[in-house]
């Protein structure tokens, strides 16, 4: 007899393991660019425009992640 | 295992909303005679038509102080060529400025159907046309580095970084080939088609599940639960705005990055 039985989609799960990830990441990113403003204020246009780029890309993560847990079964 | 086979079969709920999911995006042809012309594609031949147009008129029209029609145009137009293009490339950054402008300008409209009123579908959110767009990035930048260095030269100088002693040669030189010729155009396009997906969802989402809880559902709170979801929408369209531009932008610049490396001459 199975002890517990869990019914459900393991695509979410999956999804809410691989948003960690890209979570903390974009969270380093607009960090440095808040502490380099504060730095050096003048340069604040040319991090601006580096943080959204590596933003975007951190970002493919978590969002590949949701597109294949809708794909792979889930609702 | 039941987990995993419950997912395969659509959730009902006993009140009969449909939850939006990857069915959503299944349009049917426009004409039962010809069963590979969808709203996708028509949209695509629009965006076109809007692209060449909006190009054509901009490089006819050149008066030395310009209007304001010819204003909008050349700051499109600098803003490619001097934060994208320049940039990124360096000095021989011409030949490929053609390139840089038809695909931000061709992956932006499509992405701005997604929004406005009488599409409301963004076309990238159908996986085909992230793949064809990367695969031709593929192309270009493989290419590009094959026709400066030589093929062996060129696989010489993308999997092997100057300065890496030989005994680390057996690790590096997979890993690098894997990441850079196999796994980029899967990022690029998955990056494209992943943005466009969750976003229409999460509209579909705020929209439907608003829908049905205003009109199809019986207490006070549901109602009011449903005006703030159709109200928040709008606020989630402004997101999508946001992001479909982003998201244009980002592939733009990682083309011209990919472009930049492959013909990167030896320090």
């Amino acid at each position: 007899m199975t002890p517990m039985e869990l019914v459900g989609s393991l695509g979410i799960v999956g999804y809410g393991l691989g948003a960690i990830g890209p979570g903390i990441g974009v969270g380093l990113i607009f960090a440095s660019v808040i502490q380099g403003t504060a730095r050096q204020p003048e340069a604040r246009g040319a991090m601006m425009g580096t943080a959204w780029i590596g933003f975007a890309v951190t970002e493919a993560l978590a969002i590949i992640g949701i597109a294949l847990a809708f794909v792979f079964g889930g609702l | 295992m039941s987990g995993f086979l419950s997912g395969l079969v659509p959730l009902e709920t006993s009140d009969g909303f449909e939850a939006p999911g990857v069915h959503s995006f299944d349009v049917p042809p426009l004409f039962d005679s010809v069963p590979w012309f969808d709203k996708y594609m028509l949209q695509a031949i629009i965006s076109v038509i809007l692209i060449l147009g909006f190009w054509l008129i901009m490089a006819r029209k050149n008066s030395l102080v310009p209007s304001k029609g010819q204003y909008i145009g050349e700051t499109a137009y600098f803003f490619v060529r001097n934060s994208i293009a320049r940039d990124m490339i360096g000095h021989d950054f011409r030949r490929y400025l053609p390139l840089l402008i038809a695909l931000f300008s061709f992956v932006l409209v499509n992405n701005i159907f997604g929004v406005f009123p009488l599409s409301l579908l963004p076309t990238p959110s159908h996986v085909g046309w992230p793949y064809g767009l990367a695969i031709m990035v593929w192309v270009i930048y493989n290419g590009v580095g094959i026709a400066k260095h030589g093929p062996f030269g060129y696989l010489k100088h993308t999997t092997l970084p100057s300065g890496v002693p030989a005994f680390m040669w057996p690790l590096i030189i997979p890993l690098e080939f894997v990441s850079n010729i196999i796994v980029r155009p899967i990022t690029l396009s998955l990056r494209l088609f992943a943005n466009m997906f969750a976003g229409h969802l999460l509209v579909l989402v705020f929209v439907l599940g608003g829908e049905y809880l205003l009109l199809h559902s019986e207490s006070i709170i549901n109602k009011t639960a449903g005006v703030v979801a159709l109200i928040f929408s709008m606020a989630i369209f402004g997101l999508e705005v946001f992001v479909q531009s982003l998201q244009a932008f980002i592939f733009t610049v990682l083309t011209a990055q990919y472009i930049s490396s492959a013909a990167a001459e030896e320090h």
